[in-house]
């Protein structure tokens, strides 16, 4: 299994450097790094800073500079808040990880729990109407669901109850004075329906149909005839066996996620990763831009891979070689 | 014998075509879907004519008014009809979407196709690119590409083109893979036909089921991105106006009483979006072989 990791991870060193060399030259090709210093007359300035940054070579030379100060550790300034670009990132990507984790983590149960019920009580009311949902899920610009919310959950009940506070929140996801668990579950629960119910229509759409899938399988009528109770054939075989796909379609959906919390953190002004890039791709700051595809990239994989070990690990016919 | 067989016969010269046109219209969802987007392709399209007042006509002293017997769907902060305004703006939403779906579907068929038959080193360099745009966030991208070119709509609907043929490709490819090992094609390639013959008269046709709803599901997306970009300040840009655009515009009405101008656009790509994929899944169950009989 090592080996396979390994090999994984090498296979992606090219795709990602593909990638950021591509995003290097559309940026320094359509933004003018020197833009902020151009307004003043100090054509010094210009100068030394063209020299300092290597300007005046060429794109794939300023590209494999970059990497290399990049990859010892040495990610430059940011030509916006002429502060460094590893205090940018990180901050943000912690921020936004939190966002990913409780993101993935509701939609995963909720969309599990639905697609379970609805292929164990395939045709009921309540499976059309989860199916009913899940279209609306899919078809509903999400942030425009993500307004709708804040609208429906936050502005009204604080309206009509005549609250100080919304009871839930919608800017940041912490109040300015601090709080305990509590504030930060107000602070959360808005953005990560907005994250998330795209992708829990898709995500217990496709479980109900795996499910139904293993519910017709021999080994779960081999199972009913031998008696075993229907509790346990849900959980133990036809849940189980469905495990696995749905592990590999959540890591597809990563980079979709990504598009998504650009919107979210739009919205409920959050200063993650999505931020971050809105932020700096209006200023034209190549500096983070580059970086932050580079550490997106490297997120992706990461989430790609770990999909793959889990599906080997819940499914003991998947070889990893 | 003659009497026996004749009530047969017409089951049988049924065409693919009429089949699948059969089995599409027991889809009741998927012809409503229809419905809805026929009414909604007319109604912006035919907006000259079926708006009910003049576009653009502000009516400052009115000002924004909630949805009444006279507006329907209200007037904006400078007066003017928002159904007018809506229609008007469809017509730039619905454009880009069903032009981004021809155009990525398109893209999508041909190199989706070429991967799969020809595999080799053509298939390798093509589906190393879609590999690309599963590392780097599609909207990423856009916004990029958007910041440097400009964001009319002869730049938007390219730019999401670029990005949404990956998708088709993927399923193209293996559909074309599969097919590709069949008997008939490879009683074709024994018999001497020429491999282009082959792909447009027995691989493409085999095709149609997957492009068709392809098509659909693109421009449900594109409209939706369209809607996202805008929000994000990288979509069609005022005086020209979308529903992404009229819906960021409405973006800052939260808690106000005008927040019903936020909710029609986003109603109105809803509902867009939820025709079209109905439209998907009807054309999925009218060309797939397995349906069921008509």
């Amino acid at each position: 299994m090592f080996a396979y990791v390994g090999r994984r991870l090498l296979y992606s060193v090219p795709v990602v450097l593909i990638a950021s060399f591509l995003l290097f030259w559309a940026v320094r090709t359509t933004f003018d790094p020197l833009a902020k210093l151009r307004g003043g007359q100090d054509q010094g300035a210009i100068a030394r800073m063209t020299e300092v940054l290597g300007l005046d070579r060429s794109i794939p030379e300023q590209y494999w500079r970059w990497l290399t100060q990049f990859v010892t550790g040495d990610w430059g300034v940011s030509s916006r808040t002429a502060g460094s670009v590893h205090g940018l990132i990180l901050p943000a990507l912690g921020t936004t990880l939190q966002l990913i984790v409780w993101g993935v983590l509701a939609a995963a149960l909720i969309a599990l729990a639905v697609g379970v019920y609805s292929a164990v009580r395939q045709y009921s009311a309540g499976d059309l109407a989860f199916t009913g949902l899940s279209y609306l899920g899919v078809a509903m610009p999400p942030f425009w669901l993500g307004l709708i919310l804040i609208q429906v959950l936050a502005a009204w009940p604080q309206e009509i109850l005549g609250l100080a506070d919304p009871p839930l929140y919608f800017v940041g996801l912490h109040s300015a004075q601090g709080g305990g668990p509590l504030d930060y579950l107000r602070h959360l629960v808005l953005p990560v329906l907005t994250l998330t119910v795209g992708l829990v229509a898709s995500w217990s759409r496709f479980t109900r149909t795996t499910m139904l899938d293993a519910l017709s399988s021999e080994y779960v009528r081999t199972a009913r005839a031998k008696g075993v109770p229907r509790g346990r054939i849900v959980v133990r075989h036809a849940l189980r066996t469905s495990l696995g796909p749905f592990v590999s379609i959540t890591a597809v959906d990563a980079g979709l996620l990504f598009g998504g919390l650009v919107v979210t953190e739009q919205i409920f002004a959050i200063q993650g990763m999505g931020r971050l890039f809105l932020d700096s791709l209006l200023a034209g700051d190549v500096f983070v831009l580059v970086p932050w595809t580079l550490v997106i990239a490297v997120v992706v994989i990461v989430f790609n891979l770990l999909a793959d070990i889990a599906y080997a690990v819940l499914d003991p016919r998947v070889r990893l070689r | 014998m003659t009497t026996l067989t004749a009530p047969a016969a017409p089951a049988q010269e049924r065409t693919q075509w009429q089949l699948a046109r059969r089995r599409f219209l027991r889809h009741r969802l998927a012809v409503a879907g229809l419905g809805v987007l026929a009414v909604l392709l007319i109604g912006c399209f035919g907006a000259d004519v079926i708006a009910p007042y003049e576009r653009g006509v502000q009516d400052l002293i009115l000002g924004p008014t909630p949805p009444s017997a006279a507006h329907w769907f209200g007037t904006d902060e400078l007066g003017r009809d928002y159904l007018t305004e809506l229609l008007y703006a469809g017509r730039i939403s619905l454009a880009i979407g069903l032009s981004v779906a021809v155009l990525a579907t398109a893209m999508g068929t041909a190199l989706g196709a070429a991967a799969g038959f020809f595999g080799g080193w053509v298939d390798e360099i093509i589906m190393r690119v879609t590999d690309l745009f599963i590392v780097l966030p599609a909207i990423v991208v856009l916004a990029v590409v958007l910041q440097g070119a400009g964001r009319s709509p002869a730049v938007i609907v390219p730019v999401l083109a670029a990005i949404g043929w990956t998708t088709v490709a993927r399923v193209v490819r293996g559909q074309v893979l599969s097919l590709r090992e069949k008997e008939y094609v490879s009683a074709a390639t024994v018999l001497g036909v020429t491999r282009r013959r082959i792909i447009v008269r027995h691989i493409l046709p085999n095709l149609t089921g997957v492009i068709a709803v392809s098509t659909s599901l693109g421009a449900a997306s594109a409209v939706i991105v369209e809607s996202t970009l805008s929000f994000l300040g990288y979509g069609v840009q005022p005086p020209e106006s979308s529903w992404g655009n009229l819906l960021s515009q409405a973006a800052g009405l939260i808690g106000t009483g005008k927040v019903y101008l936020l909710y029609f656009p986003g109603l109105f790509i809803l509902l867009t979006a939820l025709a079209i994929n109905f439209l998907g899944d009807g054309l999925r169950d009218a060309f797939d072989p397995k349906g069921g009989r008509p």
